[in-house]
């Protein structure tokens, strides 16, 4: 038995060393914004909690192990009838309540929280970007700018982001872990997240949803600039980039993958993102403005740029005649 | 249709297993027919009903989905163990890790847990048979024609690649045009009715067929906790019925369910793959639990502590386990309301689960433990699953699942829950009922190093996931790049994978190891245990009990020894009535597969014929007279007998 207490340790040394070390190391446990931050702190908090359950259950286990092995006891030792205790079980029952009741606390607050617009951020008017998945890239339009990015995506710092996602295709997540947790983009209705970057960086952006075969190529970059410098981005991409046509859009969906692009106006005048009439069902809103109307059906125009998309993604629809 | 289309084309390991499939079949037909065995095959098995028998071909289909289902798991290791890894290609990886979750819950673990039912609880029980032998039959041979269809698509047609739970859209016929996903529907649907009817079967003998004397409150634990997942069953699987016959009408016959456009809701399908597949993992997990209690208690010489607050823990956890199901899509934009609802739901779930870790530890106090291989397993669960369970908590909590949500993280934990609590559980419970089943104990040595590979490479295997997944490795990419730093902790996980196959390779030698060298005629009782069919003689005779036992306790057969009273009345044998084999279900299965198939490739002619056929078969049962045999009193005696060396 020795070799199995020499594992559990060797285990939970190595766990609390990882922990120790990850805030050089784990990108959810680094974060560069409130939204991250309070995730985090979240994490921290459940893991020393756990840590707590954890201990208790392994002193016993290894003190019941230990002591009552058949060997050390004598032959004729025959072991008491034991019908279990009200006041022990009463224990074990009313101690995880509390912890759970105070873990539930924990949950309620900080889930609010990051369905909001970060603490502290509130005055400030939050940046759009509606973020649009499709086989197998990501969109990203900014309406006030008036440009559209592919496969990236710039910020400006200490300003609060509400990010729009909607799919052209399979459920897709958005997530930006340095940022804040992710969410999913659906093609019938908006999901939101509010973020707010405090450093200036570039952080690892991803689909964390599988969406088929060109999944795990599925990541852009998070580039988080200071205002000016955003600004400055923002008037370049106005200027040099070209503007996105709605059968250049078409043909962006249509291909698998693709690198950066970067256009001088959005898809969202001829292909409008599934909120207000366009929504397929209200999903109950957390963000301030959601949209109270529902319709039953998605409207034309996107259906229209589905069933082109999908005829030439999978052009062969037939199925084993 | 072209053959191409029909038939795999284009994998080296795609033909590899071409040919190794018809080898093992020649090899099978060829040795069956050499050594004459045809006839002993068809009367002995495929056409019993005996609960015991179909127990073990349960078990023994489930052993080999569990190596199927562990060579994907070595494939995707070993695909992941390096950055940029060319060995399989995205379309092959979707598909491997589709399967292995598949093929680990549905036809590894259910079959498992379900064919411990089938051997022990009539025996734990004191009955004689289940309630309904010959559906009994049906609901093994539509699992085993469930299986069968799903792993047919590795080779014909392409197997489903839209993740185990085939979210839509993206499982529809739009983004996934090949019969993968036909498979998936029709193969799963075919195994669901046949565990549901196993459902509605184990209800009736528990409630039903009870020997005299043993009050609910009597039961043997692995019996209460075989009760109260068969209820879980009667109420997820229905929805799973619905949910695939859906997912069935949208992909084959052009309705518009789930689709993207006219109406079709995607997060339909997930709220009801979800009210089903949560409630799953306590349907499999609460057997394991019986079973844990019942080692426990055996190998530490004592009564369970707690019984009362484990019966209780327990229906408090089916109660919850359908309360819970949105956590799997916290992410869906839901609203933090409906979150917080569901996280302190999920979170509660642990409240009754910690009851059961405590009771266990203090079953331990003043015992006298011994390690046998089945109380390792559960020795070593304990502790493993407390990581799980503890992780489960982070998990629910919903602002942090969104930084969880998707990763390895999560991989890991139900790895670390689904392992020890169900692997480890039936590893247990075959180890300690073998006996019952075979007559024989597997090899203790042997065991002991299966055990120690497998817990050991366990943990190497399953605990970097967590630590790559807090650094943002998603699950399901089939690749990765050296940049993101996933390489090392990916590595390690590798080899921890295949320490854990040695293991399981190790633990397969133990069978042919123990046949050919365990000593025989160790009596009905070798570990010196306390329930019910550890009173039966090994192996047990297919009548099951000689005489009804009387039930005055708990553990019944432990008090009939130790006060020693006898647990069965005096008195000469009586005639024992019988149900007759069968040939009807195995039949039922395979016209139920040609079905499925026919389907799978909209042959809608052939699929008529065949669900005729359905119709036929059910009708020939309805009018057939067959009221089973008896067995003679004297047939009786001399059985006993010769098993028991005992005269009455």
């Amino acid at each position: 038995m020795k070799k199995k207490r020499w594992l559990f340790s060797l285990i939970f040394i190595s766990i609390v060393m990882l922990l120790s070390g990850c805030d050089s190391s784990l990108l959810v446990l680094n974060p560069k914004g409130p939204v991250a931050k309070t995730q985090s702190n979240t994490i921290i908090f459940s893991i020393l909690m756990m840590a707590l359950v954890l201990i208790v259950v392994y002193i016993l286990y290894i003190y019941m192990l230990t002591k009552y092995r058949a060997s050390k006891t004598s032959d004729d030792y025959e072991p008491p009838h034991m019908e279990g205790s009200k006041w022990l079980e009463l224990i074990w029952t009313l101690i995880p309540i509390i912890i759970v009741a105070i873990l539930s606390v924990v949950t309620v607050r900080t889930t609010n929280a990051v369905e909001k617009v970060p603490e502290g951020y509130e005055s400030q008017k939050p940046l759009v970007i509606y973020a649009a998945s499709s086989d197998w890239k990501w969109h990203f339009s900014y309406p006030e700018e008036g440009i559209e990015t592919v496969n990236y995506v710039n910020i400006p710092t200490n300003r609060p982001v509400e990010f729009r996602l909607y799919s052209y295709g399979p459920i897709t997540s958005f997530w930006i872990p340095q940022l804040g947790g992710q969410k999913y983009a659906m093609s019938d209705m908006i999901t939101k997240l509010h973020f707010v970057a405090d450093h200036e960086g570039s952080f690892m952006g991803k689909n964390s949803n599988f969406s088929g075969k060109g999944f795990a190529e599925m990541e852009f970059e998070a580039l988080a600039q200071s205002p000016a410098d955003f600004t400055k981005w923002v008037d370049d991409v106005k200027q040099t980039a070209p503007k996105l046509s709605e059968q250049e859009f078409k043909t962006l969906l249509d291909t698998p993958h693709i690198g950066r692009k970067s256009y001088s106006s959005t898809h969202l005048g001829f292909a409008p993102p599934p909120e207000g009439d366009m929504a397929g069902h209200h999903h109950g809103g957390s963000g301030s403005d959601s949209d109270k109307t529902s319709g039953e059906k998605p409207m034309d125009q996107m259906q229209d740029d589905m069933g082109n998309m999908d005829m030439s993604d999978h052009s062969s629809m037939e199925h084993g005649h | 249709m072209k053959w191409d289309e029909f038939f795999v084309t284009g994998e080296p390991m795609i033909y590899a297993a071409d040919v190794s499939i018809i080898l093992v079949s020649l090899a099978i037909v060829i040795g069956l027919t050499y050594f004459k065995k045809w006839g002993y095959l068809w009367r002995e098995w495929l056409t019993t009903v005996d609960h015991k028998r179909i127990g073990i071909m349960y078990i023994i289909s489930a052993l080999i989905m569990l190596f199927r289902g562990g060579v994907d798991a070595l494939l995707m290791r070993t695909q992941l163990a390096v950055p940029d890894n060319k060995i399989l290609d995205a379309q092959h990886y979707n598909e491997i890790f589709t399967t292995h979750g598949l093929i680990m819950i549905l036809f590894m673990a259910m079959p498992f847990v379900i064919g411990m039912m089938n051997v022990v609880i009539p025996l734990q029980i004191g009955a004689r048979d289940v309630a309904f032998p010959r559906l009994n039959a049906v609901s093994f041979w539509m699992f085993f024609f469930g299986a069968m269809l799903l792993n047919l698509s590795f080779v014909i047609g392409g197997s489903p690649d839209a993740g185990w739970s085939a979210y839509f859209p993206l499982a529809s016929l739009e983004f996934s045009p090949t019969v993968g996903n036909n498979y998936y529907s029709l193969a799963l649907q075919i195994s669901g009715i046949g565990t549901l009817m196993t459902g509605v079967n184990f209800i009736v003998t528990i409630l039903k067929m009870r020997a005299p004397g043993m009050k609910l409150m009597r039961m043997p634990m692995f019996t209460w906790s075989v009760l109260i997942t068969n209820v879980i069953i009667l109420f997820a699987f229905p929805v799973l019925t619905v949910a695939l016959a859906l997912m069935m009408f949208d992909r084959i016959f052009g309705s518009q369910f789930f689709t993207m456009a006219n109406g079709g809701m995607d997060m339909l399908w997930a709220n009801l793959f979800w009210v089903w597949g949560h409630p799953e993992v306590y349907i499999v997990i609460l057997p394991a639990f019986g079973i844990f209690s019942d080692v426990i208690s055996t190998f530490s010489k004592k009564n369970l502590y707690g019984y009362k607050s484990m019966v209780v823990s327990m229906v408090a956890i089916s109660v919850l386990s359908f309360l819970v199901w949105a956590h799997h899509f916290y992410t869906m934009g839901q609203g933090a309301m409906v979150n917080g609802f569901f996280s302190i739901t999920t979170m509660a779930i642990a409240v009754p689960t910690g009851v059961k870790i405590f009771n266990w530890l203090f079953t331990l106090q003043k015992g006298k433990i011994s390690f046998t291989s089945p109380m390792l397993y559960a020795m070593g669960f304990i502790p493993i699953f407390t990581i799980g369970g503890v992780t489960g908590v982070m998990l629910a909590m919903a602002s942090a699942d969104y930084q969880y949500h998707n990763t390895m993280f999560l991989v890991a934990h139900f790895h670390y829950v689904l392992i020890p609590g169900t692997v480890f559980g039936v590893l247990a419970g075959m180890h300690y009922w073998f006996p019952k089943m075979f007559g024989f104990r597997l090899n203790e040595r042997l065991a002991k190093w299966a055990f120690w590979l497998i817990i050991i490479g366990f943990n190497v295997a399953f605990m970097p996931l967590f630590f790559l997944g807090l650094n943002g490795m998603t699950r399901r990419m089939y690749t990765y790049s050296a940049s993101t730093g996933f390489g090392p902790l990916n590595m390690i996980a590798t080899i921890g994978a295949f320490v854990l196959a040695i293991g399981f390779v190790v633990l397969c030698y133990n069978f042919f190891h123990s046949f050919r060298h365990s000593p025989r005629n160790e009596g009905g009782d070798p570990w010196d245990a306390r329930t019910l069919e550890w009173s039966t003689p090994s192996p047990v005779p297919v009548y099951n009990f000689a005489k009804l036992p009387n039930v005055k306790s708990q553990d019944a057969f432990w008090h009939a020894k130790k006060h020693n009273v006898p647990l069965y009345e005096e008195g000469p044998y009586e005639e024992i009535h019988m149900p007759s084999n069968s040939g009807q279900p195995f039949i039922l299965g395979v016209i139920m597969f040609i079905l499925g198939f026919s389907l799978v490739f909209s042959w809608f002619i052939p699929a008529i014929i065949a669900g005729v056929g359905v119709i036929i078969m059910l009708a020939v049962r309805s009018f057939e007279r067959d009221h089973g045999y008896h067995i003679s009193a004297k047939e009786i005696a001399a059985t006993e007998q010769k098993l028991r060396g005992d005269t009455v």
